[in-house]
């Protein structure tokens, strides 16, 4: 058999891809259990509140059911993330709309919703904190001293590493004392042209996996009646969170829960860590009752129940001089949590991080927070924090072009980073950044400058007014800080009987193409066919802990452990590769090195001879921060993520003036993500990730009135068909990085980052209107562009009158 | 309880369940053909969509979340299950196609999208990308932002010139 050749660069067919296409794929709602019930949840109708009676309709007969309630938690009644703050199901106190209160399981399906309508439950209410400034109000601001209102306090934090309403904060000072910094910050301030103030926001959005959250439960208990094991499948992307979850609401060590990803279909971050939630539930009922349990939310429960994107408030003071240098800014950004804590601080530690752009600011403050709004917890979606602050930074630069007289693209290439500059966290940019040449390119590419002429002369009189813009940013790829060195990721090779090797991973699949490309990295490091590499399905009691499928860290991070371990099998196989020299000085633990002549069928050998005289072989590899990474918390500085990818997207749209649609006509998205692994699945996730991003920027608003989502269907939250989008034109720049398999970086999360402010910046070019807020629906634009102007002024935003920038003398 | 006869993927089906109750359903749970997929339950997703042909004519792409099991008796149901047999070693081309070309990625609406493909081309073998756009538009995909979609689709025309 010859060597197979490159794989990893190389397309080859989706490894669980058959079933997919065959319909064959057994997704968690395919599955039915013997003896199988069903659970569902009675949830709260008031926002804020106390419970102070349930009841249960005498007209069911309740003996046919199985119902728990919060008293009946074995162990800890908490959702674990971050805190404890997160009850599994409410017991007294209400913090969000249907917020889970009681858990009912019956065998038949349809027995269930006349169930959940018949209990009854009773509240003192009160008013409920739904917005940031409303939740501000109950809270105390660094360094203020007046009373906050205290009726408006909503979750206290002395108990939870927070203060008052007040989930998480964050500081960030590029200067490295304190005192220095602010005088120069302030200095910088004094000494400028001009100063630049603009406000940004952003609204919740819904990740909109077309398969809802679901799993299926099963205890087991001893002959004494002690529980021996709980076991939950289901659609999930983090098998260990729930682990750890059902370890607390259970009081079991961690080896008696057991949890398996099913295929799953789609997930976004919205199955980040609301599976804990919905498998905790489904387990209790499974306890109780003796059945396995199946739990499965239609779409309306779902949307109402489950995470969202972080709405977000960012607000720039910028320092510049006439010239176009950004000399000093401060950012505030502020995100709404939700009812607790959930992963609100790393959300926000990304947004925080991601604030300042891909610029060099030689003075710049971030003041971060995450507030508590008595709405359902916000959580984890593709970018998690980055496109909030993201958009607010690419809008505020387009202002401050326009503020100068500049053209966009002029501002940008006098203050991005290149290689060997500092970011704002003190990280220095060693590996090769070329933004500048990204941004030649992809304005190139789109003939940029000529439309942009083109429509200037146009547009006039026109009733559908065209414009182009873009937007340049950057995603760090992995965990946030020390966060890798946290996790300690341990990944697996093992043989199997046949002589084929298997990756033994908790990362999972579930649309990105996790499975396809970790076998791509394994089967090229051991040089045998693509189609010879097995990978198992995550199952904890078989996968070790290879951390958590989020972050755009699974290529890069998860990747270069299966390269690793793959080094190892081979390494402990060399004695039995037999050809031609076993005596010949050969490195195996070099991915490039293996003897001349070596084929896969060598590979077979060795790995039958071994298993012959040893029964198994498993190689494995945990993660180790490279030497050159350093993360202080105390003081947010440090090497932020290991690596960055690169990217310029370019938006071109068109505003009909009758009808008030936006619509994005052309996209071009360019990226600098180290190597591709595999091109199609890259350019599937670049395209896929434009048109959310498309959909965040023009189509998603989620409408909530006291707190619930009113919108909790299909046919009212509007998200692209693709009789909708543009064409999405995908280019890729390679530049190696050491932290990845074979130089691969990060690519999931960085194309949720770009869309928006590309597209607001086109429609500001279209319009000669400031838009400042997304999602920006022909009503919105309608209600600007019908604006009058205020006597005496052609200018209609208005609304921008107290942040407009402040022309110097 | 009635009695309704079905016929899906060539094989006739006698059952016993309430006239009302969803094809989706009867599908999944009375046939055990669990391609179809519920996304939304009011027919705006098509991850349930099916084809049903009725006295020898073209086949209708419906939403089988919407369709009153009653409503298909005596018609020819085909589901994703039917466009290859499962032991076949050679898919559909529409099938190969979306494999070749990524068109699935998390899968979940793949077998709607895949039978919504069979129906435009039934109707239309070489589609321009705008009735691509436009035969599809009733299919919701969240994760290939549909690009590699009308790859597979135009890829398929060419297959089968």
């Amino acid at each position: 058999m010859p060597n197979p050749g490159p794989i990893v660069g190389t397309s080859p067919l989706r490894k669980e891809g058959f079933g997919k296409v065959t319909g064959h794929a057994q997704y968690v709602d395919d599955i039915v259990l013997p003896g199988m019930w069903h659970g569902a949840t009675v949830r709260s109708t008031i926002a804020r509140g106390r419970i102070t009676s349930i009841t249960f309709d005498p007209a069911v007969d309740w003996a046919q059911f199985c119902v728990v309630t919060a008293a009946e938690i074995p162990g800890e009644n908490t959702i674990v993330h971050l805190t404890r703050d997160h009850p599994c199901l409410a017991a007294e106190f209400i913090n969000h709309p249907a917020e889970p209160i009681l858990l009912i399981a019956h065998p038949d399906k349809a027995a269930l919703h006349a169930a959940v309508a018949a209990v009854k439950i009773a509240y003192e209410e009160q008013p409920g904190v739904f917005t940031i400034e409303d939740s501000e109000a109950g809270a105390c601001a660094e360094g203020e001293t007046q009373n906050p209102d205290v009726s408006k306090i909503i979750w206290d934090g002395a108990a939870h590493g927070g203060s008052a309403n007040t989930f998480k904060t964050f500081v960030m000072r590029s200067g490295d004392d304190a005192a220095e910094h602010d005088a120069a910050l302030a200095a910088a301030f004094a000494g400028a042209d001009l100063v630049v103030e603009g406000e940004y926001r952003t609204g919740a959005q819904e990740q909109l996996y077309i398969e809802n959250n679901g799993v299926i439960a099963e205890v087991t208990r001893a002959a004494d009646g002690a529980i021996e094991s709980v076991t939950v499948s289901g659609s999930m992307q983090c098998p260990y969170y729930l682990v750890h979850a059902l370890t607390l609401v259970f009081g079991l060590p961690a080896e008696k829960c057991r949890v398996i990803q099913t295929e799953t279909g789609g997930a976004f971050g919205g199955k980040e860590d609301f599976p804990s939630v919905i498998g905790s539930h489904a387990a209790l009922l499974a306890a109780k009752c003796g059945h396995p349990v199946k739990m499965t939310y239609d779409r309306a429960e779902d949307l109402i129940a489950t995470t969202k994107r972080h709405p977000s408030r960012t607000r720039h003071r910028t320092a510049v001089s006439r010239d176009g240098k950004l000399l000093a800014g401060e950012i505030e950004v502020v995100i709404d949590g939700g009812a607790y804590s959930t992963l609100s601080p790393v959300v926000l530690s990304r947004a925080t991080i991601h604030a300042p752009g891909p610029y060099h600011w030689p003075h710049l403050t971030v003041r971060a927070k995450a507030m508590a709004t008595n709405v359902a917890p916000h959580g984890a979606f593709r970018g998690f924090g980055a496109p909030q602050s993201l958009f607010a930074m690419e809008r505020h630069m387009d202002k401050i072009a326009r503020t100068l007289g500049l053209m966009p693209e002029e501002l940008r290439r006098r203050n991005l980073l290149g290689t060997g500059m500092k970011t704002a966290t003190g990280q220095h940019l060693s590996d090769p950044v070329d933004m500048k040449g990204m941004l030649t390119r992809a304005l190139k590419e789109t003939d940029y400058h000529a439309k942009r002429a083109e429509f200037d002369r146009t547009n006039g009189s026109a009733t559908v007014k065209r414009g182009i813009g873009f937007a340049t940013f950057l995603h760090g790829s992995g965990f946030t800080g020390s966060g890798e060195r946290r996790l300690n990721s341990l990944v697996k090779v093992e043989l199997m009987r046949d002589g084929r090797p298997r990756v033994l991973v908790s990362s999972t699949e579930f649309g990105q193409g996790t499975n396809t490309i970790l076998c791509q990295v394994c089967a090229q490091t051991l040089r045998v066919p693509y189609e010879d590499v097995l990978i198992a399905q995550p199952d904890t009691a078989v996968v070790p802990n290879s951390g958590p499928t989020v972050a755009s860290r699974t290529a890069m991070i998860v990747g270069k452990l299966v390269e690793r371990a793959s080094q190892h099998l081979l390494t402990m196989l060399a004695p039995y590769l037999t050809f031609p020299d076993p005596t010949a000085d050969f490195d195996y633990s070099s991915a490039c090195e293996v003897p001349a002549g070596y084929s896969p069928t060598d590979f077979k050998r060795a790995a039958l001879a071994y298993l012959k005289q040893h029964g198994a072989l498993t190689a494995e590899a945990r993660y180790e921060a490279p030497g050159n990474i350093f993360w202080d918390d105390d003081k947010y500085k440090g090497e932020a993520y290991p690596t960055y990818a690169w990217a310029v997207y370019v938006a071109e749209v068109a505003v009909d003036t009758l009808t008030y649609a936006a619509t994005v006509t052309d996209f071009y998205a360019l990226q600098e993500v180290g190597k591709v692994i595999h091109p199609v699945l890259a350019k599937g996730q670049i395209e896929g990730g434009v048109a959310q991003g498309i959909g965040y920027a023009l189509y998603e608003k989620c409408v909530y009135l006291d707190g619930l989502m009113r919108n909790n269907q299909m046919t009212n939250y509007i998200m692209p068909t693709s009789a909708d989008l543009p064409p999405i034109r995908v280019a890729f720049e390679e530049v190696p990085s050491i932290h990845g398999p074979q130089g691969a970086k990060g690519i999931g999360e960085l194309p949720m980052d770009g869309p928006a402010p590309a597209i607001l910046n086109a429609i500001e070019h279209a319009t000669g209107i400031s838009f400042t807020e997304i999602p920006l629906l022909p009503e919105d634009i309608f209600e600007r562009m019908t604006r009058v102007a205020d006597a005496g002024s052609d200018d209609l935003n208005a609304v921008d009158r107290d942040t407009r920038s402040e022309v110097r003398a | 309880m009635s009695a309704i006869r079905l016929r899906v993927n060539g094989a006739e089906y006698a059952i016993a369940v309430p006239p009302m109750k969803r094809l989706l359903d009867v599908l999944r749970e009375d046939l055990k053909l669990t391609g179809a997929k519920e996304g939304c339950g009011e027919g705006e997703c098509g991850s349930c969509s099916v084809l049903m042909a009725r006295g020898g004519q073209c086949a209708e792409l419906v939403n089988s979340c919407l369709i009153p099991v009653l409503q298909a008796e005596s018609a020819e149901i085909t589901t994703i299950e039917g466009l290859a047999p499962k032991d076949a070693a050679k898919l559909h081309p529409i099938q190969q196609c979306f494999l070749e070309h990524g068109g699935a990625q998390c899968g979940i609406c793949t077998p709607g999208m895949i039978l919504a493909t069979h129906h435009l081309l039934a109707k239309n073998p070489h589609p321009t990308l705008a009735q691509i756009q436009e035969g599809l538009a009733g299919n919701l995909c969240r994760c290939t932002g549909y690009m590699r979609i009308f790859e597979a689709v135009e890829a398929v025309g060419r297959a089968v010139k």
